[in-house]
């Protein structure tokens, strides 16, 4: 293996490009794109097709076909191949009879847990075939790139809620990938399109992809982007179009009864016809094949009055998700078309009335999320020093603990910006009570059966006091991807409890490493190599971060003998690096973080300092 | 960490009531893109972990400055004074009485002939008295003598601030009919 190391003093590398991609990880599709020669692109597959189908079908033998070989095979093997794995992240097996009959697969797993689908390779996890996904992109990546990927950001639909976005990254890490951020798909869409360059203002994105159609109102506010609502329908979208046109073919032949071939081969004929409608005004429809023999023609008008339906329920969506977000049509400052179903030009005429401007169409709409992610991917890979781009978050649905009676009591709101940390004091009800149990919850409701329950852990060894006496202080800390750790502190007597949340049916850490374990054809020598190179990897970034800063503010911040020692401990890292011990790699990295803490402390404390000292001068008007 | 723990400081704002919201936001910002963990996304893991811990606190101040029920418990706060929203002093009768007044009234509105206006009637008489609990809470706030009397005046407040919440769910409510 390559390494590279600087000698010290010399490690500015402003020059040196880091490959990082952007993922949408769709319903339907997936995509991977990257900033190049500073122009984001989605990435091809050796055929020169960008877009990776999100189906993936397991063999008997073990092997695994992910994309359009696997969705052109689904029918004749649909128990083992996994569509639309989306849809079942981050649930559990109760929400996923919600989602009715329309899954063919089989599950195992109770009620409680999450839901593990049977397959002839074994019982799968979401999270396991969404990893599957993730690994085929990375790899192109790799592969068109030709290096080594730093990190990927990674889109999640707004209105996932942390359950989702934890299953999202849990996916990620398991394929391999370093999440460098989980962004919002309707923020990655308004970034491709700069709009994140405006000072403010409300944007409208409207989504209508093959089956599903979501809309997000997002009010941008000094760099700051915020979800203020999001609406949409789960089951509508551009395939909705393809029946209807279909059935009208069928009454214009006179409704013969069909079998599932003829019906495909019609299905498949409207399809071509809603595309040709895109750009003509009329379509010829010929249908040859499985003993059908029809010819005829749609025009725009007929089409259109054929999907004006669905459009229609698309625009109610709208209209109800401004009302959630308490704006008006007029207030929308932009709108943003994603979704290839936003190619249909009523969709386009439609939407561009009710919003009273003509809607954001020039980026490939089936590409423009996976643009925006690669453009901030590109931005947290460090290759933008000097880069404006700052995008905040906020929690989309509130976080609360359950109190005596069923209650939630809210920790923190929704719309608080993020990272966040936040403690409340709570006390015991019963004398000489030793536990407590903390429940966590998600959502805006106030009684516990209407949120979402997120994670359940008992504080125990609390000393035997009267009600009231004791002190717990749970602290919730949502990080900037959304996610949550909840850790209870009993004050008078230090007894603590801490928890990563994962819900009843996410993974726990333990899982992962195994299934990463699992993933490396069960050699201990490839597990070792795997740790190594993340330590490596970690050791790298540690010695090339700590060089850029002694160089940038060594000389300011730290005397000549602190300085001294740093530049001791990289050069010992260093070393250690180059070997293949990886106890000792990291534990080198745990001493050389822990003498540079102090440094790196001081110098976001300048930055801060710095920063407001500049202000005056910087706030031109207010 | 060794972040300005005062937020109006952190902030470099003058310790008030008053605030420019847009001068906190433009602060706001100023101060995140020094220690947002996005800057950090290349750094060490422990870099990445101050970045979160100065974020938060900073997203702490800001939110605790920029709701003004909130920036007043802020500034009682830093004049020794925490309250807690269970505490049981006696309230003034008079105030009491019209908050459930007012609690009935919002109650009844939804069987009104017209919620809407209705609705919104109170949400302004509700709203002005608020504006004069602000003006007194200022004028209390700026004499050490009356501070018993700010701090009274933030727990009508609350009570307030909870009312105006359940008028805007009412609201809510009726458009969603």
């Amino acid at each position: 293996m390559l390494l590279q190391i600087a000698e010290p003093g010399q490690s500015a590398k402003p020059h040196q490009h880091k490959l990082a991609v952007g993922i949408d990880l769709g319903t339907t599709n997936s995509l991977v794109a990257t900033v190049r020669s500073s122009e984001a692109q989605t990435l091809p597959d050796v055929d020169g097709q960008h877009i990776l189908p999100s189906v993936v079908r397991y063999h008997g033998d073990g092997a695994i076909t992910v994309g359009r070989k696997a969705k052109q095979q689904a029918s004749q093997d649909s128990a083992n191949t996994i569509q639309s794995v989306k849809r079942l992240l981050g649930r559990g097996v109760s929400d996923l009879q919600q989602l009715g009959d329309q899954l063919p697969y089989d599950f195992s797993g109770d009620t409680e847990g999450m839901p593990y689908i049977r397959t002839a390779a074994g019982d799968k996890s979401p999270v396991e075939v969404s990893a599957e996904i993730l690994k085929v992109l990375a790899q192109r990546g790799v592969e068109s790139l030709g290096g080594e990927l730093v990190g990927a950001v990674i889109t999640v639909p707004a209105y996932f809620d942390e359950a989702q976005r934890q299953a999202t990254k849990d996916a990620a890490k398991l394929a391999g990938l370093n999440v460098l951020r989980l962004l919002n798909e309707p923020t990655a869409a308004a970034v491709a399109y700069g709009l994140d360059q405006e000072a403010e203002g409300i944007f409208a994105v409207y989504d209508l992809g093959g089956g599903t159609f979501d809309i997000s109102i997002l009010r941008l506010n000094r760099g700051v982007f915020e979800v203020l609502a999001t609406g949409g329908d789960s089951a509508l979208g551009g395939d909705d179009f393809d029946h209807v046109v279909a059935e009208w073919i069928i009454a214009e032949m006179g409704n013969p009864s069909l079998n599932r071939d003829q019906l495909r081969s019609i299905l498949d004929a409207a399809c071509d016809a809603k595309q040709q409608l895109t750009d003509d005004d009329s379509a010829k429809i010929v249908i040859s094949d499985n003993d059908l023999n029809w010819q005829g023609q749609l025009n725009l008008a007929q089409f259109e009055s054929l999907i004006e339906p669905l459009v229609k329920k698309t625009l109610r969506a709208c209209k109800r998700a401004l009302r959630d977000a308490s704006v008006t049509a007029d207030a929308v400052r932009e709108v943003v078309m994603v979704g290839g179903s936003t190619r249909v030009r009523h969709v386009r005429n439609k939407v561009a009335d009710y919003f009273g401007r003509p809607p954001h169409i020039e980026i490939d709409p089936d590409r423009v999320v996976a643009i925006g992610a690669a453009i901030q991917a590109d931005v947290l890979a460090g290759n933008k020093p000097g880069s404006e781009m700052l995008l905040l978050d906020v929690i989309p649905l509130s976080l609360g603990l359950e109190t005596m009676g069923g209650l939630v009591e809210k920790v923190i709101d929704r719309n608080t910006a993020i990272p966040v940390a936040r403690g409340q004091e709570f006390t015991t009800y019963k004398d000489g009570q030793t536990g407590m149990v903390i429940h966590v919850l998600q959502g805006e409701r106030e009684l516990v059966d209407d949120c979402r329950s997120l994670a359940r852990f008992i504080l125990h060894g609390i000393p035997p006091m009267a009600a009231g006496a004791a002190k717990v202080r749970v602290t919730f800390q949502v990080d900037a991807d959304g996610l949550l750790n909840v850790s209870a502190r009993e004050l008078t007597s230090g007894v603590e409890s801490a928890i990563e949340v994962k819900p009843s049916y996410g993974l726990s850490d333990g899982e992962i490493a195994r299934m990463i374990k699992d993933s490396f054809s069960h050699a201990q020598e490839d597990h070792d190599a795997r740790t190594l190179r993340e330590q490596q990897v970690e050791a790298d970034r540690l010695i090339e971060a700590l060089e850029a800063a002694l160089d940038a503010d060594g000389d300011r911040l730290l005397t000549p003998e602190d300085q001294a020692i740093l530049r001791q401990g990289i050069a010992q890292l260093s070393q250690l690096n180059g070997g293949s011990d990886h106890k000792a790699i990291a534990k080198g990295i745990e001493v050389l973080s822990a003498a540079s803490d102090e440094f790196a402390a001081r110098r976001m404390d300048d930055g801060v300092r710095r920063a407001l000292a500049g202000h005056s001068v910087d706030e031109v008007e207010t | 960490m060794q972040l300005e723990q005062n937020f109006f400081k952190l902030f470099d704002l003058a310790e008030d009531y008053h605030l420019d919201i847009h001068q906190l936001s433009d602060r706001y910002r100023v101060l995140q893109k020094e220690t947002h963990p996005d800057r950090f996304a290349q750094g060490s893991e422990r870099e990445q972990l101050i970045a979160v811990q100065y974020t938060a606190h900073i997203n702490e101040a800001l939110n605790t400055l920029k709701t003004p029920l909130k920036r007043a418990q802020y500034l009682l706060k830093l004049r020794g004074k925490e309250l807690c929203p269970e505490s049981s002093a006696p309230m003034e009768p008079m105030f009491l009485m019209q908050q459930m007044e007012w609690r009935e009234s919002l109650e009844h509105i939804s069987k009104s002939d017209d919620p809407e206006a209705e609705l919104e009637a109170l949400d302004d008489e509700v709203a002005s008295t608020w504006r004069q609990m602000e003006k007194d809470f200022i004028a209390a706030l700026s004499n050490e003598s009356e501070l018993e009397q700010a701090v009274s005046t933030v727990r009508k407040m609350q009570f307030l601030d909870k009312l105006r919440h359940e008028i805007e769910q009412a609201e809510d409510e009726l458009l969603d009919d």
